[in-house]
């Protein structure tokens, strides 16, 4: 159990420090790469958690493409590359003051409601099992994500493309 | 039978009025052949009437007489129907010798229109006196549409004057025949439109048009009075029925302070219409217009129409002035000013015309005088036998002036006797009916005037009339004997002496009708002949007279012979002056040698300064001072309160304006403008266009809202 | 381990997320904000999944990253129009719906 918590508490350092590194830094590519960071992180937080397929597809999906995809966009978009400019906008104390009193709320209600309840001890999820309800009781909307992805395809084509 | 066929006689006429204006011109004879006819109908009509009229009254008296004393109601309540009424009966007031009987008016009717549920009719009432006047106007009219072919042959507007001479025929005989008040009132207006249109027939120059406008406006000051006295009896009597106006007058239905008024209303409509004093003045002037149309209208009917009023209303007027209790009234003193006034007038006029004229406002006085003691018949009598004698004498002078084209004794007659024979024995002889001398027409009808002057009346009241009946036919006498001698008498001058041109005798057309008048100056007092068997005597009397409820009780009139002799004898002394003056010579320088003399010959002159009066006094005192005055007030005060009004409401206007709307109102409304830009000029601010402030609104809004939820649920 | 571990991160996550979309100015950055806020969903859903012990949190976190993939995809497309018509991508100059 204790290594539980120490390495959850690893893990959450990490995930912060890579948070807030991404909303204040200058240069937008250590922005992206402190966001692999965050994103390692949440992962690495899903397998001591027990959700080994999701842990796995998030570092697959959103480090391998959606990360890539960012960098391209920043290529693409001439973002100046090393050097510090001024990211942040002129009315960034709001955005403070709105970030926190969201913290403040959400933090007070989940201290609120959930108080001291415990994860199970064994709360491991096997991939047979997260397949197994995915084609069976979650087939439709999986197939409509399917066409949501092919939406968004057709859609970035169509956008992106040179007249 | 023909007494309810009498309006066609108007009818006829009427018809000739039209017929004349709109084919005369194209006629042989421009329209007079139509005239000629028409009035030749009537004139037989009229006689037939007047013969159905007295087998009417022989039969009444013939009659055995009913024992109950009523009579039957008057045809005059039933409407939109002829009506005959032939009841008699025995008159229950009892009297004298001669036996009584009611005769009722024959009458016809139809309504004309109803407002209110009051009826207004059209119809005729014919009695004794409706009958005389028919033959009168008729014959006269006839003699002078004949007269007139000859004298006005050739003028510029013949067929208009013959229109108008059937117009008129047409009014005058409904005048006499109207059987409500209304009809009256029309029918008179009418006769002075006619009157106005016939004395104005030379109107391009402007004393005939001056004399029209004098004649027509002198009788509406009189119409006046008629109008309001017509209107008193028509509320007091509740209608506009001339026999039930009568029949209540005279039976103490309407009350006799308002019979007074009336009387006394009416009295102004008569003298201007006949010519009495002080309404007089338009008379003489009205000779401006053609002789036949003098002799016609303003001798014989029209100006008689007056008297005919007061014949016919005249229960009206014997109670409401108290004329069988012997009161000095209007009416009587009226007439004998009237006499005297006319008569001084006529002495010093050169214009034979305008002597005839006095001679007829004089002799009207007489008629008036006559109705206001109380001497009915004596006056009717006398229009009777006046028309006749002063219709020759105005177509004799018209004779005589169109043969020297002149109207002027002085200047241009003289001596006419030898060139015009006939026309001097006619007007001869119509002088010596006008003067009153025995046996001829106007020696009857003046005496029982003067008999009635002396008789009637409660302890011979009436007296002093009779002597200025005298007086009168003294100045008749005189001034008819000067106006002879200036005309037929002496040398000629002027036009009659004029060597290439002598005055001859006129044409047959004219000196016919002067025959015919001229014997009827003669027998025409032979109708009412005081002597003799009943079936002759005072026929006149029996047949014109009324008898019935809607008539007063008058007195008898008797023929006396010491009176006779008297005026006999007054009217030769008068003839003898003027003879002595004129014919001998005595008496001349009077005027040159005594002021008085002089003064009074400038005064008559001036025709008493009655015209002076009206236009001077009266007419200029109007358009001088008071019009000045009415016209300042007018301007000042009457101007100045609307411009004021004007004024004020300019300047509230302006104040409302400048003030309420421009600031006020429109502060308010541009307010509301201001207000709401000024709102959204703030909520501008909101709409950046940067998505990360929407983006912080939502999310702020978003955990607002969480925050409610969380710490109060 | 505590059940509040993985919802608190979960939340500060969320919170940083928020600050990252409003004060951020390269329209990248912003994008790459909102993939923080949807990792701190899917921490919410995989955390409530274990303790039900069911295996549909997995299932909805699955869809979400498909979902955020798909998003991410068109907003850099979106992104990269905007560069194209205004060379520049800096948030503060587009307000041309300014009113």
């Amino acid at each position: 159990m204790v290594a539980q918590h120490i390495a959850f508490g690893f893990i959450a350092a990490s995930v912060i420090i890579g948070a807030l590194r991404v909303v204040t830094t200058g240069n937008v590519v250590h922005a992206a790469l402190w966001l692999v960071m965050v994103l390692a992180g949440v992962g690495a937080s899903f397998l001591l958690v027990g959700a080994e397929f999701v842990g796995v597809t998030q570092i697959l999906v959103y480090i391998g493409a959606i990360i890539v995809l960012f960098l391209f966009g920043i290529m693409l978009t001439r973002a100046p590359i090393g050097r510090e400019v001024q990211l942040t906008n002129r009315n960034w104390a709001i955005g403070v003051v709105v970030a926190l009193a969201i913290a403040g709320v959400l933090g007070y209600a989940l201290i609120d409601a959930f108080g001291t309840d415990k994860l199970p001890d064994e709360s491991r999820q096997f991939t047979a099992t997260v397949s197994d309800t995915l084609f069976q009781q979650y087939l439709i909307p999986f197939e409509v994500v399917s066409v949501l992805l092919l939406a968004a395809l057709v859609g970035a084509i169509v956008l992106a493309r040179k007249e | 039978m023909i007494l309810h066929w009498v309006w066609l006689m108007p009818f006829i006429m009427a018809m000739s009025f039209v017929a004349i204006l709109f084919f005369g011109k194209r006629l042989p004879k421009k329209g007079s052949e139509i005239g000629i006819v028409a009035v030749g109908a009537c004139f037989v009509i009229a006689l037939l009437a007047a013969g159905s009229w007295i087998s009417r009254v022989n039969d009444a008296q013939h009659t055995a007489p009913a024992p109950a004393a009523a009579t039957a109601g008057h045809g005059s309540t039933e409407a939109a129907s002829t009506s005959n009424n032939e009841v008699v009966g025995e008159n229950g007031g009892g009297g004298g010798g001669a036996e009584e009987h009611t005769v009722d008016p024959v009458t016809t009717e139809k309504t004309w229109f109803e407002i209110g549920g009051e009826k207004f009719t059209v119809g005729t009432m014919v009695d004794g006196l409706s009958v005389m006047m028919l033959v009168v106007v008729t014959i006269i009219s006839l003699l002078v549409h004949i007269y007139s072919t000859d004298y006005v042959g050739g003028d510029r507007r013949y067929t208009h004057y013959f229109a108008f001479l059937s117009l008129f025929t047409a009014s005058m005989l409904m005048l006499v025949m109207s059987s409500n008040t209304l009809q009256f009132i029309t029918s008179w207006e009418l006769v002075g439109l006619c009157s106005f249109a016939l004395i104005g027939h030379w109107w391009e120059e402007k004393p005939n048009s001056d004399a029209a406008l004098k004649a027509f406006i002198t009788n509406r000051v009189g119409d006046v009075g008629l109008l309001v006295g017509m209107i008193i009896l028509f509320w007091s009597a509740g209608s506009f029925d001339i026999l039930r106006i009568d029949s209540l007058a005279n039976t103490g239905g309407i009350d006799h302070l308002l019979l007074l008024v009336a009387a006394c209303s009416l009295t102004a409509a008569v003298m201007s219409k006949s010519g009495q004093f002080v309404l007089h003045t338009w008379l003489p002037d009205a000779m401006a217009g053609p002789t036949p149309v003098s002799a016609l209208i303003h001798a014989a009917t029209m100006v008689v129409a007056g008297i005919f009023m007061v014949a016919r209303l005249y229960p009206v007027f014997f109670h409401g002035l108290s004329i069988g209790d012997g009161n000095l009234n209007l009416l009587a003193i009226v007439g004998a000013v009237t006499v005297v006034g006319g008569a001084g007038l006529a002495f010093v006029q050169a214009d034979i015309k305008k002597v005839l004229a006095y001679s007829t406002v004089s002799q009207l006085g007489y008629m008036v005088m006559a109705l206001g003691v109380g001497a009915w018949t004596a006056a009717l009598f006398h229009l009777f036998t006046h028309a006749f004698f002063k219709a020759g004498l105005f177509l004799g002078s018209g004779s005589v002036a169109h043969s020297v084209h002149s109207f002027d004794m002085k200047e241009d007659m003289g001596g006419m006797k030898k060139f015009m024979p006939k026309t001097y024995w006619t007007f001869l002889v119509c002088t010596g009916a006008l003067i009153g001398l025995p046996p001829l027409a106007g020696f009857w009808s003046k005496d029982e005037i003067l008999a009635g002057g002396h008789q009637l009346g409660t302890h011979n009241a009436y007296e002093i009339f009779m002597v200025v009946g005298v007086v009168g036919a003294l100045m008749t006498a005189a001034y008819m004997t000067r106006c002879v001698y200036l005309t037929f008498f002496g040398e000629p001058r002027g036009a009659a002496a004029d060597p290439h041109h002598h005055p001859h005798e006129s044409g047959p057309r004219i000196v016919v009708p002067l025959y015919i008048l001229s014997a009827l100056a003669v027998v025409a007092g032979l109708v009412n002949f005081p002597w003799g068997p009943d079936s002759v005597k005072l026929r006149f009397e029996h047949f014109v007279q009324p008898v019935g409820e809607y008539f007063p009780h008058l007195g008898v009139v008797e023929f006396v012979w010491p009176l006779a002799i008297i005026s006999t004898l007054v009217v030769l002394a008068g003839v003898g002056l003027a003879y002595a003056y004129w014919f001998r010579g005595a008496f001349h320088g009077v005027t040159e040698r005594s002021r008085v003399a002089r003064g009074g010959y400038v005064v008559l002159a001036n025709k008493y300064y009655f015209d002076h009066l009206y236009t001077g006094v009266i007419a200029d005192g109007t358009k001088g001072p008071i019009a000045r005055a009415s016209y300042w007030v007018n301007q000042n005060v009457i101007d100045g309160v609307v411009n004021a009004v004007g004024i004020g409401s300019r300047k509230v206007a302006e104040f409302l304006y400048g003030t309420v709307d421009q600031e006020v109102v429109d502060g308010a409304v541009n307010g509301s403008g201001f207000g709401a830009e000024g709102a959204g000029q703030l909520l501008r601010r909101i709409q950046s266009g940067k998505v990360q402030q929407y983006g912080a609104l939502l999310f702020g809004g978003a955990v607002i809202l969480a925050g409610v939820l969380v710490f109060t649920l | 381990m505590l059940l509040n571990e993985f919802l608190l991160l979960g939340a500060a996550l969320f919170a940083i997320g928020v600050y990252g979309v409003l004060a951020r100015r390269n329209g990248v950055m912003v994008l790459m904000s909102i993939e923080l806020i949807l990792n701190s969903v899917n921490i919410n859903l995989v955390a409530f999944g274990a303790l039900h012990g069911t295996v549909v949190g997995q299932i909805f976190a699955l869809f979400v990253i498909t979902i955020a993939a798909a998003e991410v995809g068109v907003g850099l497309a979106i992104v990269l129009m905007l560069y194209r018509n205004r060379a520049s991508i800096d948030l503060d100059e587009v307000d041309a719906m300014r009113g």
